[in-house]
């Protein structure tokens, strides 16, 4: 019965070999990395699984993963080279399963779509079959362009906005190499068809035109080919950077369901570090590329490197943890959670004493809201005199906490390892906040505000001493004036790309004085490179990395430099000719 | 007669001058403030002997009396260019001076504390600068921030100065010594007070240095202690309190001062940063190079162009004069 079917021919068998390959292992992988999610993550699937959480998620799904909008945000060009390929593929997938069906035929084999042109040899006459035909063309020169693209990136990257590529490993050239024969095959086959059969659309009817007609061993070669290539890569795939077709799919639908990253590596990480497609748009901005050459430490090689089960503990620990790549991922991958987990398997531990945490009194506060400056506020001390001030002005009693025996938050210790310490830190400051009774907690320092915010499990909110001023300034209890000094704002990685507060400190700076733009701002914003992420750097280095960002916001030539976080006054104390100053201590001198 | 270019009217610019003038050169001293020796006349006395600044001001500033030596005040010297033979000297206001040969003793400034804001210059009153001490000294009234007589004054070595934190790694030379002076004056002015100096190490390079040292110990009880000052805050009295360590004895320690004293060290100022870059003669740190670490070394990368004193790197003003006659012998060959 097979041997009779006139929609078969032995040139289908890679293909179709190639997609139960494909299909098999990808089901095995899914499954297998599944099973690895922990009881929490399943429990979440579990009830997030038919809810109408499901609407958004299939919506997102097909947003990036077949139209890739994000990219489009970022960079045209790069957009419409993704998506020409994802979408046009898609749509030929789609479009040629309905031709096919829609086709009058014995039967419709699986594979006819795919190699529709070489079994239908006439023009069809069911209703919609020129548009079909017409969008099947269309679809093929969408492909065709993208792939022309990705050539042209290939050989002069800066074309399309790109400085730095990734650079690929054999599985990923090889996969790649498949790719691009694909589409190219398909056209041949199909012109080589349209010329003997004279079966072509607008695009392949020209072309076959073109050329005499060809004879049978040409046209079964052209198309053996063809199948050979999707066969390939059908092969490679699952091995390759091309994993993320699916992965990125399905991680879309496990995130949209509530799914989030562990401190340890489980399943759903499995799911993101495949989910990676190795586009490389976290190297360009990575300070450590750009200013110190380090080119091997990127996102994009740190996620492979993890996928391959090789990481070298060095790659994990060079990174300042600034989260600019998290910022130019287009699959929203938790790149900083994923580094995190390998730091954590460090398991460090120090000699260092934290016996005296048991003396440290829990205080009964007087004021309804508590203060935290935190270690490095403790080294601008202006920062808390300035709040101190600003608490005054607004009447507000307070209980600053941490004035007289500084206790660390945790974070800077969890970022390298230290993963008990921070947990004693972590465990001995949410007893003294819960017995204080106070209602709210202001912290000054974006690293103290990440970690009460995410790693802490306060009854009370947490707001950064930016948001603070903001809604003192709003609720009119206190009154600034505004100067004209022209005042660049520096976004801290921990308080905007960290924690999102972009809007707050704007408003405050505003309100008191003349601001003015760097030239990459908010999510976009430069590291200050003094900071507490990456321990490997030595102070020169750290000095390139801040004296990149100094650049960056001299972009308007301003006569005075705002910013967020002691850290980072810090860093720009050292390069400016001119005052650095906080917020907090703008808006002290200009209150009223 | 050779037309000599001097830039900034400090000890080295006044000593080349006047040996330059005595061998027949004319010399244009350029000052960018209104007054000469500026760096002197801000000390009280001088180590390791105790002499009056004002003094040495005055006889380096009689040196200037000849008809040879035109001052120029209120000058600030912004580029030197070649021009054939000659050398165009610009001023800010874009006015321009010829000269056969230049020589650049644009000296240095103090390390800007409030660059260390854990040290709380600037925001608390008990810390002050060096500088603000010798003040103090010179007035006779070293008080604490509320104007009355300290109890306990603390002085805290390399303020910017082998810190690469501020980004100067080098040793600004002069500050262990000078500590050990002001700490020997605040004994003489305050008999009673409890005095310590924290420090990396004591480097008493010069003569009679190690000797003032032993003697600051011995004879006027002063307390050293190993240990650099981490953070300071101030107490509810408005004093300030430090966090350090003992490091010979492996302790954190805390203490409450009345006055916290910066030793800031030097950096180039910002006439010898100018033209270093100008003139493309920089060199570390922005000080101006010289050329050779042995020979040579009052000369620069142009040639015509000399340098003299702590605008090549820190240095004494005993150094500083030696430096300059140095310089002044070698523009006349």
């Amino acid at each position: 019965m097979e041997t009779s079917n006139p929609y078969f021919s032995p040139f289908v068998l890679p293909f179709v070999l190639g997609a139960i390959f494909l299909l098999g292992i990808c089901v095995w992988k899914f499954v297998r990395w599944f099973k690895h999610f922990d009881r929490l993550q399943r429990a979440i699937i579990r009830k997030n699984l038919l809810s109408w959480k499901i609407i958004p998620a299939l919506w997102e799904m097909f947003r990036e993963g077949i139209l890739h909008v994000r990219i489009w945000r970022k960079n045209l060009m790069l957009g419409y080279m993704h998506s020409s390929i994802a979408l046009g593929w898609f749509m030929l997938i789609l479009v040629g399963f309905i031709e096919s069906h829609m086709t009058p035929a014995s039967s419709h084999p699986f594979w006819m779509a795919i190699f529709y042109r070489f079994f239908i040899t006439t023009h069809q006459t069911f209703p919609g079959a020129q548009v079909l035909t017409f969008i099947m063309e269309l679809m093929l020169i969408y492909v065709l362009s993208g792939i022309l693209l990705a050539v042209v990136k290939k050989i002069y990257s800066r074309i399309l906005g790109m400085k730095k590529t990734t650079k690929h490993i054999l599985i990923d050239r090889f996969a790649k190499a498949f790719l691009w024969l694909i589409f190219p095959l398909r056209l041949l086959s199909e012109v080589l068809a349209a010329s003997r059969f004279q079966n072509g659309g607008f695009f392949t009817g020209f072309l076959g035109d073109l050329i005499p007609p060809s004879n049978e061993y040409f046209l079964l070669l052209s198309w053996t080919l063809y199948s050979c290539a999707l066969c390939g890569f059908f092969v490679t795939l699952p091995f390759s950077r091309y994993m993320h077709i699916f992965s990125e799919l399905l991680l879309i639908y496990f995130r949209k369901m509530g799914v989030r990253e562990k401190s340890e590596r489980t399943g759903y990480t499995m799911y993101e570090l495949n989910a990676c497609s190795r586009c490389g748009m976290c190297i360009d901005n990575c300070p450590l590329n750009k200013e110190l050459g380090h080119n091997d430490v990127q996102s994009v090689y740190f996620l492979r490197n993890l996928r391959q089960k090789k990481s070298p503990i060095r790659v994990a620990d060079d990174c300042l943890m600034c989260q600019r790549c998290a910022s130019d991922c287009p699959v929203n991958i938790d790149l900083m959670a994923i580094r995190q987990q390998e730091r954590n398997k460090h398991e460090m531990d120090t000699a260092d004493n934290y016996g005296y945490l048991d003396t440290v009194q829990p205080f009964n506060a007087i004021g309804r809201v508590g203060y935290f400056g935190g270690c490095m506020s403790h080294l601008t001390p202006g920062v808390p005199e300035a709040m101190k001030a600003i608490f005054e002005a607004a009447g507000q009693k307070y209980w600053y906490m941490d004035e007289d025996r500084t206790m660390c938050c945790g974070r800077p210790l969890l970022q390298q390892g230290f993963n008990r310490q921070a947990a004693d830190l972590r465990r001995k400051l949410t007893e003294m906040i819960n017995k204080s009774k106070i209602t709210m907690l202001i912290t000054s320092c974006p690293i103290c505000y990440q970690s009460f915010k995410k790693e802490y499990k306060l009854r009370i909110p947490v707001i950064h001493h930016t948001e603070y001023i903001a809604m003192l300034l709003k609720t009119g209890r206190i009154k600034v004036r505004k100067d004209d000094v022209r005042t660049v704002y520096h976004d801290p990685c921990e308080l905007g790309r960290g924690c999102g507060i972009y809007k707050e400190p704007r408003e405050v700076l505003k309100a008191t004085t003349h601001l003015v733009k760097a030239k990459q701002e908010k999510e976009d914003s430069l590291c200050c490179g003094i900071n507490l992420g990456d321990t490997l750097l030595d102070i020169d280095q750290q000095t390139l990395i801040r004296n990149a960002a100094f650049q960056n916001l001299m972009y308007k030539h301003p006569d005075q430099i705002a910013t967020a976080c002691p850290m980072c006054k810090k860093a720009f104390a050292h390069a400016s000719e001119f005052p650095v100053k906080d917020i907090a201590e703008i808006v002290r001198e200009n209150l009223k | 007669m050779k037309k000599i270019a001097i830039i900034g009217a400090g000890p080295a610019g006044i000593e080349a001058a006047s040996i330059l003038a005595s061998h027949d050169c004319e010399v244009q001293l350029f000052e960018k403030s209104a007054d000469t020796l500026s760096n002197i006349t801000d000390k009280a006395f001088l180590f390791p002997d105790f002499s009056s600044a004002q003094e040495l001001a005055n006889k380096l500033n009689s040196q200037l009396l000849n008809d040879k030596i035109k001052v120029i005040l209120n000058t600030e010297i912004v580029d030197i260019k070649k021009d054939n033979d000659d050398f165009k000297i610009i001023d800010r206001d874009g006015k321009t001076y010829v000269a056969d040969k230049v020589l650049i003793t644009t000296g240095y400034n103090v390390f800007d504390a409030h660059r260390k804001e854990e040290l709380g210059y600037g925001i608390y009153k008990g810390v002050i600068t060096s500088l603000d001490m010798e003040r103090m000294i010179r007035h006779k009234q070293i008080t604490n921030s509320i104007g009355e007589e300290p109890e306990k004054v603390v002085f805290l070595q390399c303020v910017g100065s082998r810190d690469e934190k501020s980004g100067n790694h080098y040793c600004s030379k002069v500050c262990c010594v000078t500590a050990v002076k002001q700490a020997i004056e605040v004994r003489k002015q305050l008999p009673k007070a409890q005095i310590y100096v924290f420090y990396m190490d004591l480097r008493m390079w010069g003569q009679g240095f190690e000797e003032l040292y032993r003697e600051a110990q011995e004879k006027y009880d002063i307390r050293f202690v190993r240990g650099r000052i981490s953070e300071a805050s101030a107490t509810f009295d408005s004093r300030v309190q430090i966090k350090s360590e003992d490091t010979l004895i492996g302790q954190p320690l805390k203490m409450t001062t009345d006055l916290l004293v910066l030793m800031v060290g030097m950096e180039p100022s910002k006439g010898t940063r100018t033209l270093a870059e100008n003139c493309g003669i920089a060199g570390p740190y922005k000080f101006i190079a010289s050329e050779g670490p042995h020979t040579n070394d009052n000369n620069t990368a142009t040639e015509g162009i000399f340098v003299a004193g702590t605008a090549k790197r820190p240095m004494s003003i005993r150094d500083t004069l030696t430096d300059a006659t140095a310089a002044a012998l070698e523009m006349l060959k």
